[in-house]
């Protein structure tokens, strides 16, 4: 009996030590896998996990392994604030990416700048990095980004009075918010400002109402999901003249199969993974774009969806820090974060500093696309 | 003249859409006095399966009966597990439904997957232009469809035997059991006719709002809505429920705000329950509790 006890223990401390030499570097991830959100944390969720394996398949960062260590917050900040101090207090990660969506990476920052852990954000929205936290960042382009895209287009085509039809879920909100913010800027005033539910079947009352403002020359429709795809129906079954602009929500080939022929035309702002195989070849992103497409494709048998993007660049940072810095404390990967210099990832080029904690600019990060024949086709990258 | 005249056949479109579903609901109230919450549910398997049977090759005619077959049996194995539980109580059959549709959800988020997918249309994209507003095949296949559905119901419930017994058995249980009527059998029955009439609706719906694991939710609560200000407990009531449901929301989108497009439908909703407790049609028939 006693034998057997010495034995436990000795296995016990065996197993503690070789865990010890082998030592891994831990980086916590917080996504969004199901629940209302799952169409953000799913495919970031599998990029995460592939690209881990990869690096460790090719003999890890500085000759450690990389150990990823995940937890599906259903979108739900109760959860990602717990699993935040989980994560810190008992997984002891030296950084962590994620959460999906801003609500849930608001929640958890207070948490982060107390235990100073380095936080790359895969949100869109702009509080996470404005005001600039110490630990926070993010290389996601931002809604903010997308209507400055779609309105420097519109001034140069001329336009300046347009009708606006958004979403009322978290996405379309803030990008209509943004969007008015923007407009201005631009010389562009906004004549029309309708809403449609999550839960709406039909979009054509606030389409007509649009239809019957004198001036307007084109309409945008900051949206995700299935609603911009019924507008967009809508929007050709009244046969209202303008040309229609859609957000980087719908930008998926979804988008195209569930439209079908009202898609046709539609302008559409995009980040430049979705179209990786049309970018110029002089476009410094399509190299990275073209092989994380493949490689996602041929482990999951299924199309990228432009967020996994987000998660990609979020873990290649972090890498690239680690192996710059030599180090693996939270506090030297935070301090080689804000020293990130052309980084080149899928949602664009970094370039951080200690005032800005998203470097990357609208130019490098979006493209625009029209959709011809059931295809995209680039008018601006 | 010609925006109101668009207004009122965008509204017409929505509330058959809500009417559709909200049939379901009235047939199994009927018959039971129970609120299937997992009848939006229903509409979802019915799209849903047709989506995934169709990509694995199957014709069309083959998939949609396969579907409606699948989302029968559906409504089947939900009696069943009624049927089975010790609890007798309506309230703790009506919460037996909510958690069968949360199951179904999780079910068919794991099945299927997260994604929105549509169904070719049956009758083309195009639209009729009537006066200059215009309303698209489809919705007239809805409408069309629909109006089939409340007939073939009322001559089931008032022409056949086996529709004659399902309302003896809403009337009263006890005699119906004296008069040899197999009341479980009626009861399986009326959830498999609601099971399917969903299943035509996920397959009518999905071209117009596409579908996905959770479009049930949207569709289970607006066709709720209908149902109840159609006095739950006949098919026509949702027709009428629906139309009020969907001309008051699109006339407010219209002419006031489309912000306050839902709130208007909650307060016809709560307004009807305030001062018509048993919908609309309360007074031509003789309500259940």
């Amino acid at each position: 009996m006693e034998k057997s006890i010495i034995k436990i223990i000795l296995a016990i401390m065996l197993f503690c030590g070789v865990s010890l030499i082998a030592s891994s570097i831990k980086i916590g991830a917080l996504v969004s896998a199901t629940g209302p959100a799952s169409f953000i944390g799913d495919p970031e969720l599998k990029t995460l996990k592939l690209y881990v394996k990869k690096i460790n398949e090719a003999g890890g960062v500085n000759g450690q392994k990389i150990e990823l260590v995940y937890y599906d917050t259903g979108a739900n900040p109760r959860k990602a604030v717990s699993f935040t101090k989980r994560l810190i207090s008992q997984d002891k990660v030296v950084a962590i990416i994620g959460p999906s969506t801003t609500g849930e990476t608001m929640a958890i920052i207070p948490f982060i700048q107390r235990k100073k852990i380095p936080l790359l954000s895969m949100g869109g929205g702009i509080p996470i990095i404005k005001p600039v936290k110490k630990w926070v960042f993010k290389i996601v382009a931002t809604d903010r980004m997308a209507c400055q895209k779609i309105m420097g287009y519109m001034k140069k085509k001329g336009i300046t009075k347009i009708g606006m039809i958004s979403g009322s879920g978290g996405f379309g909100k803030s990008m209509r918010k943004q969007c008015k913010d923007v407009a201005p800027s631009y010389g562009i005033k906004i004549l029309a400002d309708e809403t449609y539910g999550k839960k709406d079947a039909d979009m054509t009352s606030q389409l007509i109402k649009i239809k019957n403002i004198p001036g307007i020359q084109a309409v945008l429709n900051p949206g995700f999901g299935q609603g911009p795809a019924i507008v967009t129906k809508n929007y050709r079954q009244l046969k209202i003249p303008y040309p229609l602009y859609e957000s980087h929500g719908v930008a998926s080939k979804k988008y195209i199969e569930i439209a079908g022929k009202a898609a046709e035309n539609v302008i559409v702002v995009a980040p430049p993974v979705v179209v990786a195989d049309k970018l110029s070849d002089n476009n410094p992103l399509k190299k990275v774009c073209m092989s994380y497409t493949k490689e996602y494709k041929k482990a999951y048998h299924s199309d990228i969806a432009s967020f996994g993007g987000h998660a990609y660049d979020s873990l290649y940072a972090i890498v690239s820090v680690i192996k710059s810095e030599h180090s693996t404390n939270p506090k030297k990967i935070r301090d080689g974060l804000e020293k990130l210099k052309n980084f080149v990832g899928i949602d664009g080029i970094a370039n951080m500093s200690s005032k800005d904690h998203l470097g990357l600019n609208p130019k490098t990060g979006l493209v625009l696309l029209k959709v011809k024949n059931g295809d995209w086709s680039i008018i601006e990258e | 003249m010609n925006e109101l005249f668009q207004l009122i056949l965008s509204g017409i479109t929505v509330g058959f859409i809500y009417a559709l579903v909200g049939m379901g609901f009235t047939v199994i109230y009927n018959s039971s006095g129970i609120i299937n919450f997992s009848q939006g549910e229903f509409v979802m398997a019915g799209g849903m399966s047709a989506v995934f049977l169709l990509k694995a090759g199957m014709p069309f005619w083959l998939a949609f009966s396969l579907s409606i077959l699948i989302t029968a049996i559906l409504g089947i194995v939900l009696w069943k597990l009624i049927d089975l539980s010790k609890e007798r109580s309506v309230i703790s059959m009506i919460i037996l439904t909510l958690g069968y549709s949360i199951a179904l959800r999780g079910l068919a988020e794991v099945i299927f997957d997260k994604e929105l997918h549509t169904l070719p249309s049956f009758v083309g994209d195009g639209a009729f232009e009537i006066y200059g507003a215009t309303l698209t095949y489809q919705a007239l296949l809805v409408i069309f469809i629909s109006i089939i559905i409340v007939l073939f119901l009322y001559i089931f419930f008032k022409k056949t035997k086996t529709g004659k017994a399902m309302m003896a058995t809403s009337d009263n249980i006890d005699s119906a059991k004296l008069m040899g009527i197999d009341i479980k059998k009626i009861l399986m029955l009326n959830f498999a006719i609601s099971a399917i009439i969903a299943s035509i609706g996920g397959l009518l719906l999905a071209p117009i709002t596409s579908t996905n694991y959770e479009i049930g939710i949207m569709l289970g609560l607006k066709g709720f809505s209908a149902a109840v200000i159609g006095g739950l407990s006949q098919p026509f009531g949702a027709v009428v429920g629906g139309l009020i449901l969907g001309i008051s929301e699109s006339l407010v989108a219209g002419y006031i705000s489309s912000e306050y497009k839902d709130a208007v439908a909650f307060v016809a909703l709560l307004g009807i329950l305030f001062f018509m407790p048993g919908g609309i049609f309360s007074n031509l028939k003789a309500k259940r509790i």
